[in-house]
């Protein structure tokens, strides 16, 4: 609907344009548009860590089968390897390691989240954009970009947890 | 008076009511409480499944349609002879061999019969064979994903009319020609048709576990027009039977030439004595020429080979393999009860249905009783082989089907009904309209050694009235009958695609649970595929450049791309990499000469365009994936001929 709404409202900018009758070149807008991420902020609020405001809460598990996760206190190197294969083939087209792209980068993740969240992310994604309240906000914050379910098994995604401590 | 007039008819409707709700109480009794009126027993509450799948032939659309029954609800058209622009296929690259034959690129057909594959007699919903008329060839289709995996052109063929049944445990799907042929063909008069011409029936060999499907041999035939038929089951396992009309031999005007002898025959072959002679090195090969396409799901692409030969049997030289059951006016369908010892031939030109007996049959061979031979083949005494006679009373008996329960369901085109006879009395139980002249018939599992005799299905051929009217071109009417009592009652007509000629049906539940949802990244075996987020690429070998794109909700990588030339051949290889249920992308590029191509998560398809203008075109996703579905778009510039700007491309940059 709101793609909708925007489309239309783009149209009949497209429109008002066209009947302006300004025979002169423009080469900008001279209109003020506000950037989305301006908005979010404040509602950023509501979800994770207040004092912070950016989604940081260590303490949320999220929502799915992942319960309880023990990291080691070293990293697997093969884990981690395996993880980045992975990442590669199913995640890399949305998420790049170190910046934000379609989605969020998962550089520092473990600073900004608890790994149970991050498997429950990758897991049952459809349930945490709905329900969980970082994701949601996550979900604004990307545009309404949804978090795909790549069919990752558990394992797997323990996999890429791993590689994303590397990052 | 004029009030007495107007409250007359109003009684009457009461009445009728009244009455109409007291004998829909008796049948609730019959059939009980719960499903009651012929709309309750259809209707699959929103949400809800469907019992029966049932795979209807798509006639001249060359394609197969799925529907549910007892719903009448279509829920997919899976192209197997014709080119779909729908999802590309037969104009992606990795489907284009499919349509390759001897003529070349072939992309429609005439599809009639399809089978469901068989173990033990009874439906294991593995694959549906299916056979194209025109251009005599027989598919396979995996039940799995829904797909055509597999077409084999069938030579010295034409008018592949009495397919693609297949024997009790898929040990073959059978193809007979309709149309007699010079074998091999040559220029020679059309009036040298008698003795010259000869009808193949082929025996196609499924392998096992794979499907993959290979002529094994062909049985070479007087030169009669073989109709349709359909194997022997049980006892008679072994042996198949195929109906002929045009025994009389005529190249023209079939319509009064060949229908002048009182009767024709049934062919009963005896394919596992024929296969055990070729096995022991019998039979001849002879050059041929026909096509084998082969689709591989891990590699999401077709390969077409051209064979070059075939075994070829005279039916002379296996003694015991073939005779000829006199079988009155012409008969068409060609039907074995669910025993396997009651051979149905429906005389079209005749209003009595014709029961042989299969064990009378063996008696006779035995005891050496023929009444002469054609072309060597002994032809049987019609009187030796005769069950017995259904006295109808209808005309134009063409299909039966059976219920499992000692029932027979006939369709008559000319009187438009489908009758009930009991097999083993033949007396007809029940006869109903059909709007209007039916062809096939339909129960799940008709033709097997265990059918599901709750629905049979009437394809009607003409549709006239049954629906809002539609222009002078009409859909297919297709009509639904509880036969679970003893009365069939009219519960359904509902619209079909094409001309449906045969139907296949089966219980969802062998299907449904097996049915493929994705195909996962790690099976890609596409020698084009996007695997790995690094892998995306553009590489120009002279004119030739190829896209190695990949798309997931909501964007394509790349979706910007420059340095193509007006006269490049562009391949645009794209791999959806969702992998999820139900998020297929879609894949449009301005002015192509060819198709979408509709992507499934993990598969990779591929499009060519040849662009002929200079300038900046887009592409876009075509199947509304996510609320951003719109964003999903890219461009291309498109440089003229000489330029000399190389190949980029970039995403979000």
């Amino acid at each position: 609907m709101s793609t909708i709404k925007k489309t239309m409202l783009l149209l009949f900018g497209i429109l008002l344009t066209a009947c302006g009758g300004t025979p002169e070149k423009k080469e900008k807008f001279t209109y003020e548009r506000t950037p989305a991420q301006k908005e979010t902020k404040t509602v950023n609020k509501v979800a994770g860590n207040k004092a912070t405001g950016d989604l940081t809460d260590l303490d949320n598990k999220g929502i799915g089968p992942v319960k309880n996760i023990e990291l080691g206190t070293d990293i697997d190197q093969d884990m981690a390897k395996a993880g980045q294969a992975l990442f590669k083939e199913k995640c890399m087209l949305c998420h790049k390691p170190d910046k934000k792209f379609i989605g969020p980068a998962p550089k520092g993740i473990l600073d900004r989240r608890s790994p149970e969240w991050v498997m429950n992310m990758i897991l049952n994604p459809e349930v945490m954009v709905k329900e969980d309240p970082i994701a949601k906000q996550l979900l604004i914050d990307h545009n309404g970009s949804p978090m795909a379910n790549q069919g990752l098994t558990e394992e797997e995604a323990r996999k890429v947890l791993e590689y994303f401590r590397t990052l | 008076m004029k009030l007495t007039i107007k409250s007359l008819p109003s009684l009457v409707l009461i009445a009728v009511m009244f009455t109409a709700c007291n004998s829909s109480g008796t049948s609730n009794g019959n059939r009980g409480a719960l499903a009651s009126t012929a709309a309750e027993k259809v209707y699959v509450a929103p949400g809800e499944h469907d019992e029966y799948y049932a795979f209807f032939s798509g006639g001249y659309s060359g394609n197969l349609t799925v529907y549910g029954l007892p719903s009448g609800r279509m829920f997919k058209e899976i192209p197997v002879f014709s080119q779909f622009p729908t999802n590309g296929y037969g104009y992606s690259e990795e489907t284009k061999p499919m349509l390759n034959t001897s003529h070349g690129f072939v992309p429609w057909d005439d599809l009639h019969h399809p089978d469901i594959s068989q173990t033990n007699g009874k439906l294991d919903g593995r694959w549906i064979f299916v056979n194209g008329n025109n251009t005599p060839r027989i598919a396979r289709i995996d039940l799995k994903t829904f797909e055509t995996e597999e077409i084999i052109e069938v030579p010295n063929s034409a008018g592949n009319h009495s397919s693609s049944f297949i024997t009790e445990n898929t040990e073959y799907v059978v193809a007979g020609t309709r149309f007699s042929v010079p074998v091999p063909q040559q220029d020679i008069s059309i009036k040298e048709y008698k003795g010259h011409f000869k009808g193949a029936l082929s025996f196609i060999s499924v392998e096992p576990e794979t499907g993959r499907m290979n002529m094994k041999f062909q049985v070479m035939m007087p030169g009669f027009n073989y109709d349709l038929s359909h194997p022997g089951r049980g006892k008679s396992h072994g042996w198949f039977f195929f109906t002929t009309y045009n025994t009389e031999e005529a190249s023209t005007l079939l319509e009064v030439n060949a229908s002048q002898n009182d009767k024709d025959f049934i062919a009963a072959i005896n394919w596992k004595k024929i296969e055990e002679y070729v096995n022991n090195g019998g039979g001849t090969k002879m050059p041929a020429n026909y096509a084998h396409n082969v689709y591989e799901h891990a590699t999401h692409g077709a390969k077409s080979t051209m064979l070059k030969e075939v075994l070829t049997v005279d039916p002379t030289e296996v003694p015991g393999a073939v005779f000829f059951l006199p079988t009155p006016k012409s008969p068409h369908g060609c039907d074995v009860d669910p025993t396997g010892e009651y051979i149905i031939g429906n005389g079209k030109l005749s209003a009595d249905l014709t029961v042989h007996s299969f064990d009378k049959m063996i008696a006779a061979i035995e005891a050496k009783k023929f009444d002469g031979e054609a072309y060597g083949i002994p032809v049987l005494k019609f009187e030796d082989v005769l069950a017995g006679q259904v006295k109808s009373g209808g005309l134009g008996p063409l299909h039966t089907e059976f219920d499992g329960k000692g029932n027979a369901y006939t369709t008559f085109f000319i009187s438009s009904e489908l009758v009930k006879w009991n097999v083993e009395t033949r007396e007809v139980i029940d006869r109903q309209p059909n709007y209007y002249s039916v062809g096939h018939v339909m129960i799940p599992g008709g033709n097997s050694a265990a059918p599901f005799g709750k629905y049979a299905v009437a394809m009607n051929k003409i549709t006239k009235d049954r629906y809002l009217p539609t222009g002078p071109e009409l859909e297919h009417s297709a009509q639904l009958f509880d036969i679970s009592g003893d009365k069939m009652e009219l519960l359904l007509d509902f619209p079909t695609h094409g001309e449906p000629h045969y139907a296949a049906g089966i219980p969802a539940e062998i299907l449904a649970p097996k049915s493929q949802k994705i195909y996962r990244l790690e099976d890609n075996k596409h020698p084009f595929a996007v695997l790995n987020g690094e892998d995306t690429r553009i590489e120009r070998n002279g004119n030739e450049v190829h896209v190695y794109m990949s798309m997931i909700r909501s964007h394509f990588t790349p979706d910007n791309i420059e340095g193509i030339k007006v006269g490049d051949k562009v391949y645009f290889h794209i791999t959806n990499h969702e992998q999820d249920f139900d998020v297929p992308h879609g894949f449009a590029m301005i002015g192509a000469n060819n198709a979408e191509l509709l992507i499934m998560p993990g598969q990779t398809k591929t499009l060519v365009w040849e662009p002929k203008q200079v300038g900046v075109w887009p592409f876009y996703c075509t199947d509304f994936c996510s609320a951003l579905h719109q964003e999903m778009q890219g461009y291309v510039r498109v440089s003229p001929a000489n330029s000399n700007i190389e190949p980029s491309w970039s995403l979000g940059e």
